[in-house]
């Protein structure tokens, strides 16, 4: 089976602090791979990298095409929707704005419309909400509908930036079982950067760890947690 | 390890050597300049040195302190019309018009640089946008018209040179003006140099910083304010007394505009820059309604945006990186060793 | 009571005027951050195009779309060619090319269409209009007010209503997440320049009737551009359009009814304006405060 993502030899970084030094991973079609390590290792920058928000150097391929060099626009119109650090939602538009702005590159309206319907059965708070302005939303809610959104574009792979961040441990148990079932039900593969190990490792078939910028460990997400020493050095625990 | 500018010599003598060597040419042509050309020559270049002096203060608000001033004009114009009143109704000597329309200027910059300490970037350059634009009607304004002359404005008589001097009038206060351009330009040297000026470009770089180390922001923005509407007061006064006529067309928004140009070509954050901006500001309109009837205004606005574009530190900093190009080609070390790419700092402030 | 009435119908007329001019620059500046010095001069340009067609014998409300789609065709142009370019330099650099594209267009108007005053022609019958008995109000008045507001509807329902609409909202409010759901942000930025363009021309030929076409005509009707933007929030569109509501009424009035100020010191009132909103409050009426984080 293809790969969704095929990146190597990732070197990047932010003007003359370079972050990345030669990441080599792949995600697997309708697989989830986790990306870990502490702050600082260099997990955000590397997604954004993949969806073209900073300029690097090496190989990324989507699908089989090169995306790397690409405008961040184009390659979400490729089939990739990155749900960012921070949530990126519209605050100040309405739940249901957002959703509709996912949408905006597609151009079938039944497509979209059933598609509204499926979202709200992942998140029905998002339908009670649905005229609410988002900045009003909790936490956890802005989190759903940054998923959400990120649903509603129609793409092939996710790219997903400590989901995790500021919220309860149920409610993250409860985000991930959803992001499981948008994985098999959706068929959209995922690269799931997180600082919570342990429910990413629940989560994902695959994980790489980083640290200060190059893949120190790689594996099944099994394997990782199965391995003690890796624990204990890397994870802490 | 780079070789310090000071210890290179270019063709015998170092950079600041020259420097001075070319200032002190500069100075020498000056003051010989009424009797090398005509005496409209002469008038005209009064004038570079009247609009010299009025960049010169809109670089202190904008280039060396960051504040956005779209609307100096009115401090020409506040300095103008106080000159010009006190030679009208009160037959004060022009001489003493000056100091005292600078110092009203002063205070006119204070307050309104107080007012505005808040403000920043566009929203600085709106205020003073709106000023400029206002100034004229307050200008033409009925109820003041005794003092202003409204909108016919009021028309004054040329001075005579002093003491008997074989000067005639235009000869007269070339020199006049000669004298008191040297005099505010090293005194904004001095100003620049010194501690002031770098609070004043800390405040332009960092004001929240600069606050914290101690520095009070609000005042030394008013006071900035208040001394570059000073200069451009004093350039005002002085173009009351040579040009021997103020009326609100003179001084509409165009003169606040042409002053923000002269400033961008000339060069920002560098007082010799000044000096370009006003050979700019005389000069260009005269070459470009020769080529075309659109001018001044559009060759002004290309040549500015060209300026952003490509040359953005104005054609100051085109001499001053230049002059370093020639240094480090050219530059030997005193004991004979050509100098390995001498290092000159280019930092943003007086030179 | 006869007075009052005609000088708050005569208010709203020039009020609505500054209020798409406010439009306007509210538009760019949500996009950008950018005020835009040059947009009265863009429009006084477009008017001048209209005046020239209309010269030419071209029927008064053909020219008038027209001037309109040829404005927000040059509003785009203008974007991709001249301010794409220096977006991300420091705002000094772009407030530089705002002034120097002001000073184009203003002398390349006085140069294609030389500086005599113009007239130009009114749409609306030069007829009085009697809306209550006894009181009469300039015909011009009325339609510049029905313009006015037929715009404002046509913008509300594009923004509210349309996709394209709502993507540039989003584009403006976040660019980095607009990029993230794959909206082309700088051609929303240049759909919005075109826009503003093409307010700013409807604004232009609906003041010109009233003030007589002359290359500096929009210089103070620029300025109550501002002071209506300001009043009612830099980044609020309803706050612009109140804003410019009520400043065209304040002026008429504060003209009509306080002696000192009369017709003469107008410009000064905006000046006023502008001043005491930015000292006590930069968010106007309807903006929020923005905090910016050190």
């Amino acid at each position: 089976m293809a790969n969704m993502l095929d990146v190597s030899g990732l070197e990047g970084g932010y003007g003359p602090t370079q972050v990345l030094f030669g990441l080599d991973f792949t995600v697997r079609q309708g697989g989830i791979t986790t990306i870990l390590g502490a702050n600082g290792a260099g997990k955000t920058t590397t997604l954004r990298a993949v969806c073209g928000m900073i300029k690097v150097s090496g190989k990324i391929t989507f699908d089989g095409a090169r995306i790397d060099g690409k405008a961040i626009e184009e390659i979400v119109r490729l089939g990739i929707a990155h749900v960012p650090d921070g949530r990126g939602t519209f605050t100040s538009l309405t739940v249901e704005d957002n959703l509709v702005l996912g949408a905006y590159t597609r151009r079938d309206s039944d497509g979209v419309a059933a598609d509204m319907e499926r979202v709200f059965g992942y998140f029905p708070v998002l339908r009670e909400r649905r005229r609410q302005q988002a900045g009003t939303l909790s936490g956890g809610e802005q989190q759903m509908l940054a998923l959400a959104r990120a649903v509603m574009l129609k793409p092939r792979l996710m790219l997903l930036d400590e989901p995790s961040f500021g919220l309860a441990p149920l409610l993250v148990k409860e985000l991930f079982a959803i992001m499981r079932r948008i994985n098999e039900e959706e068929s959209v593969s995922m690269l799931v950067v997180e600082q919570d190990a342990t429910m990413a490792l629940e989560l994902a078939d695959h994980a790489y760890l980083l640290e200060t910028g190059r893949v120190v460990v790689s594996g099944t997400a099994e394997e990782i947690k199965a391995d003690d020493a890796v624990r204990r050095a890397y994870l802490g625990y | 390890m780079a070789n310090r500018p000071e210890t290179v010599v270019v063709f015998g003598l170092t950079p600041d050597a020259w420097k001075r060597a070319m200032v002190s040419t500069v100075l020498v042509v000056a003051v010989l300049l009424p009797f090398l050309v005509s005496d409209f020559r002469t008038f005209q270049f009064t004038l570079v040195m009247i609009w010299a002096i009025a960049v010169l203060g809109l670089n202190i608000v904008t280039g060396f302190s960051g504040q956005f001033s779209l609307g100096h004009g009115a401090f020409f114009a506040v300095g103008a019309y106080t000159a010009a009143i006190m030679m009208d109704h009160w037959e004060v000597p022009y001489y003493l018009c000056v100091p005292v329309a600078g110092l009203v200027a002063l205070t006119a910059g204070f307050a309104f640089g107080f007012a505005a300490g808040r403000l920043a970037g566009h929203y600085l350059a709106l205020a003073t946008f709106a000023l400029a634009v206002a100034v004229p009607q307050i200008l033409k304004y009925d109820p003041l018209e005794e003092w202003t002359g409204g909108v016919q404005g009021i028309p004054l008589l040329k001075p005579d040179a002093p003491f008997g001097l074989p000067l005639n009038p235009d000869e007269w206060l070339y020199y006049f003006v000669l004298f008191i351009t040297v005099v505010l330009f090293v005194c904004a040297g001095n100003l620049l140099r010194g501690r002031t000026g770098r609070a004043m470009m800390a405040i332009r770089d960092q004001p929240i910083a600069a606050k914290t180390m101690g520095v009070n922001v609000s005042l030394y923005k008013a006071l900035t304010f208040g001394v570059s509407a000073m200069y451009t007061g004093i350039g005002g006064a002085l173009y009351a007394i040579v040009i021997q006529f103020v009326s609100p067309d003179s001084f509409f928004l165009f003169v606040s505009i042409f002053i923000f140009v002269g400033m961008v070509v000339g060069g920002m954050a560098s007082i010799y820059g000044a000096i370009y901006g006003g050979l700019f500001i005389l000069f260009v309109p005269n070459i470009a309604e020769e080529i075309t009837k659109a001018a001044p205004g559009a060759i002004f606005g290309v040549i500015m945006i060209a300026f952003a574009y490509l040359v953005p530190f104005g054609v100051a900093g085109f001499a001053r990186i230049a002059g370093a190009r020639i240094v480090r080609k050219w530059g030997v070390a005193p004991n004979g060793r050509a100098s390995l790419g001498a290092e000159s700092k280019q930092t943003l402030g007086g030179e | 009571m006869d007075l009052f009435i005609q000088q708050v119908v005569g208010g709203l007329a020039t009020g609505g005027i500054y209020a798409s001019l406010a439009l306007a620059l509210v538009m760019i500046h949500r996009a950008t951050e950018l005020i835009n010095f040059a947009q009265g001069e863009m429009a006084m340009f477009s008017t001048y195009i209209a005046w020239t067609m209309i010269n030419a014998g071209m029927p008064y409300w053909f020219a008038f779309f027209l001037t309109v789609a040829i404005s927000f065709v040059g509003g785009v142009v203008l974007e991709r060619v001249v301010i794409r370019p220096v977006e991300h330099r420091p705002i000094l650099t772009i407030i530089i090319v705002f002034i120097g594209l002001l000073l184009i267009f203003n002398a390349v108007a006085g140069w294609i269409w030389t500086y005599t005053l113009k007239s130009f022609e009114s749409p609306f019958p030069d007829r009085p209009l009697e809306i209550f008995p006894g009181t009469t109000v300039r015909m011009h008045d009325v339609g510049a007010i029905g313009v006015t507001l037929v715009l404002l509807l046509l913008l509300y329902l594009f923004f509210r209503f349309t996709p394209l609409g709502l993507a540039m909202r989003a584009a403006a409010l976040n660019p980095g997440s607009a990029r993230l759901v794959g909206i082309r942000v700088g051609s929303m930025l240049a759909l919005g320049w075109g826009l503003a363009a093409a307010i700013g021309a409807v604004a232009g030929m609906m003041v010109a009737p009233i003030v007589f076409l002359d290359p500096s005509m929009m210089f103070g009707i620029l300025l109550y551009g501002f002071a209506s933007a300001l009043l009612g929030g830099i980044n609020s569109p309803v706050g612009a359009v109140i804003g410019g509501f009520m400043v065209g009424v304040m002026e008429n009035m504060a003209g009509t009814y306080v002696p000192f100020i009369g017709n003469e010191l107008k410009l000064t009132l905006a000046l006023f304006v502008i001043i005491v909103v930015v000292i006590f409050r930069p968010a106007g009426l309807f903006g929020k405060t923005v905090v910016s984080r050190v």
